[in-house]
């Protein structure tokens, strides 16, 4: 599913040259819910960005269900993270003033998705996220939990290969993070593949392999259960 | 493999422009003030100066077609010229051998005096232009009567007294809607009898034929006046093409007459109707691209602003922008998608500010008493011009969003 060899990603700030990533490898297999952890300025924001296609490794080759996207133009590497990648962000990033319903809709505008299909599609997301009720409240009516649960609705909708959440929790208050986490766990026994950024050990315990990073390199990669 | 989707919806991409300008009303309204001050000058000063041009041709060609005008001018004496018109050298006599002559490019002969004087009638007065004429008059000048008759030859060899006014001299004079047929005005102590009124030409100012008197010219000269000139020889060419011959042919005649060889020392100036309308043209044809100029100035800072906007909006959706990316929107999407806001802006602006226009020109065509003139492609041009707008003004910003790495765009704060 994923494979990442040698990948290696090299700063340059005036002449100084910072690599925040060196040498990593390894693979994830379809099904697997795995999260990376490490501490800040470990390099585990730029594995994620690359595993996200929202970056390219200087080095190095990463591929993502069957396809290289180590050297794509800027419009491939868009539809690349449109059909196979789902977003989850510590931040939601979903757009304010905007319904719930058209927020989990708008992946699928981009991938020109009618109407139609679009609307019912949105709306067996937010419904199985626990949010049929919620459907047409904007961002700044839901609570930290429910914007997340949108933006899971919003990660879910094109079928992606894999789902990326980063910090997924970080701004949410513990009682709705273990909601949040139980709802990874439900997504990941369907047969969803996850990976999950993090720093919090209770947050990465949920998941069924833990790769820790630290100075852009792994220092190790767990599996549980 | 990537599945190819289908083609992107672009009415959700429009829906979501909408409801961005819908998020900042105030602001909106603000950039879109500074096109319709554009356009709407632009309509309103060009549309100005097509009524005004339309308003000075009417004027003119409704003085007479093929119109030819002999004015004495001073003669030189030495160094000094006379000034023009000021002159007593035409005399009816030049008018009548110039009829006599029958030259082959001229079809009427008008000799005319003309003086602005006041005048009684009942409780009202008036100052106007009267001016001595003979029946050839009407036909030179295209003078039609509402009512009535108009000056007869034997009105012209009795010096009779008897008038034709015109329509706003009958309202000055008689109050509107009456009929002053069989009344009597007073000029210089004379009774006139009114036999006639002239249908309106629509002028103003000075040598408004609406607002006149017409009287025989033996009368102007020898009865009211005491006068032996002429203001005037109009002269009627036999047709448009040959108005230059006519003017050489009536300029040498009346310099043989007066005894003169020089054509410098020439006692009489002629003006030819087309030299006067190519003037005026020319005149309003400059006013009106000063105007345009001014106003287009106006446009383009209505640009700027629309400009300025967009770079703010763009800042403050750095994040959004960051997010439609990761979401998978292409560069050519987000690019569409702030033009789109940009045209929407600007055509909004376009259309409201044509409106504006069209109600301010008409407005002062109803003040200035001139046509109201508005051009159906000036209308489409406008729209079309706030349109471009928005593209060219737009483009750098859009071109700005979609250049964002979504990286940089989603750790912005």
């Amino acid at each position: 599913m994923i494979s990442v060899s040698h990948l290696s990603k090299i700063y340059k700030n005036d002449s100084v040259e910072t690599a925040a990533l060196s040498d990593v490898s390894f693979e994830i297999k379809k099904g697997e819910f795995v999260a990376i952890m490490g501490p800040s300025g470990s390099g585990k924001s730029t594995l994620m960005h690359i595993l996200g296609a929202l970056d390219t490794p200087t080095s190095g080759d990463y591929v993502l269900d069957g396809q290289s996207v180590t050297k794509l133009s800027d419009d491939t590497l868009a539809q690349i993270r449109n059909k196979k990648i789902g977003f989850i962000f510590q931040a939601f990033n979903l757009l304010p003033r905007t319904s719930a319903v058209k927020n989990v809709m708008l992946p699928m505008v981009y991938a020109g998705i009618d109407r139609q299909e679009r609307q019912e599609k949105a709306k067996k997301a937010l419904i199985a996220v626990g949010l049929g009720d919620r459907m047409d409240y904007t961002p700044a009516q839901l609570s930290g939990g429910q914007q997340q649960r949108v933006a899971i609705a919003r990660s879910l909708v094109n079928n992606p290969a894999i789902i990326l959440a980063d910090e997924p929790t970080g701004n949410i208050a513990s009682a709705q993070a273990d909601e949040i986490m139980k709802i990874f766990e439900k997504l990941n026994d369907t047969g969803h593949t996850i990976i999950m950024i993090t720093h919090e050990p209770d947050i990465a315990a949920h998941a069924k392999r833990v790769i820790t990073v630290k100075d852009g390199k792994i220092i190790g990669d767990k599996k549980r259960r | 493999m990537i599945r190819r989707g289908g083609r992107v919806d672009y009415r959700e991409i429009l829906s979501e422009s909408l409801s961005a300008l819908a998020v900042n009303k105030m602001r909106t309204m603000l950039a879109t003030l500074g096109i319709v001050i554009g356009i709407g000058s632009v309509i309103a000063l060009i549309s100005l100066g097509a009524s005004s041009q339309k308003s000075i041709e009417n004027q003119i060609q409704s003085l007479g077609a093929n119109l030819l005008t002999v004015i004495p001018s001073g003669q030189n004496t030495g160094v000094v010229r006379g000034a023009m018109g000021g002159g007593t050298t035409l005399t009816t006599d030049d008018a009548k051998a110039l009829s006599l002559a029958n030259l082959p490019t001229v079809k009427l002969v008008s000799p005319e005096f003309s003086r602005r004087f006041q005048v009684i009638a009942g409780g009202n007065n008036t100052n106007t232009q009267i001016t001595g004429v003979i029946p050839a008059y009407a036909s030179v000048h295209k003078t039609t009567l509402s009512s009535g008759v108009f000056i007869s030859d034997s009105d012209l060899t009795n010096m009779g007294k008897v008038a034709v006014l015109g329509p706003q001299t009958v309202s000055d004079l008689f109050g509107e809607n009456s009929d002053p047929l069989g009344q009597s005005i007073r000029v210089n102590n004379q009774v006139l009898k009114v036999i006639g009124v002239s249908v309106a030409k629509g002028g103003t100012g000075f040598n408004n034929p609406d607002d006149a008197i017409y009287v025989p010219l033996s009368t102007a000269q020898k009865l009211l006046f005491g006068a032996n000139y002429l203001s005037t020889i109009a002269v009627e060419a036999q047709s448009q093409e040959v108005m230059t011959e006519a003017q050489d042919a009536i300029g040498y005649f009346l310099l043989a007459r007066h005894h003169l060889t020089d054509p410098s020392e020439a006692d009489f100036t002629i003006f030819s109707q087309n030299d006067i309308l190519n003037t005026a043209a020319q005149v309003t044809g400059t006013f009106t691209t000063l105007l345009g100029g001014i106003a287009a100035i106006s446009l383009l800072v209505g640009g700027i602003g629309i400009m300025n906007i967009m770079l703010v909006t763009m800042t403050e959706r750095t994040r959004e922008i960051g997010l439609r990316k990761a979401l998978g929107a292409k560069k050519s999407l987000i690019t569409t998608q702030f033009l789109l806001e940009a045209v929407i802006l600007t055509l909004a602006g376009g259309i409201v500010g044509m409106i504006v226009g069209v109600v301010i020109s008409y407005i002062l065509s109803l003040v200035l008493n001139t046509p109201f003139v508005v051009s159906p492609p000036s209308v489409l041009l406008a729209i079309g011009v706030s349109a471009v707008i928005g593209i060219i003004f737009g483009w750098y910003p859009a071109r700005q969003a979609s250049r964002l790495q979504p990286i940089e765009a989603l750790r912005y704060e």
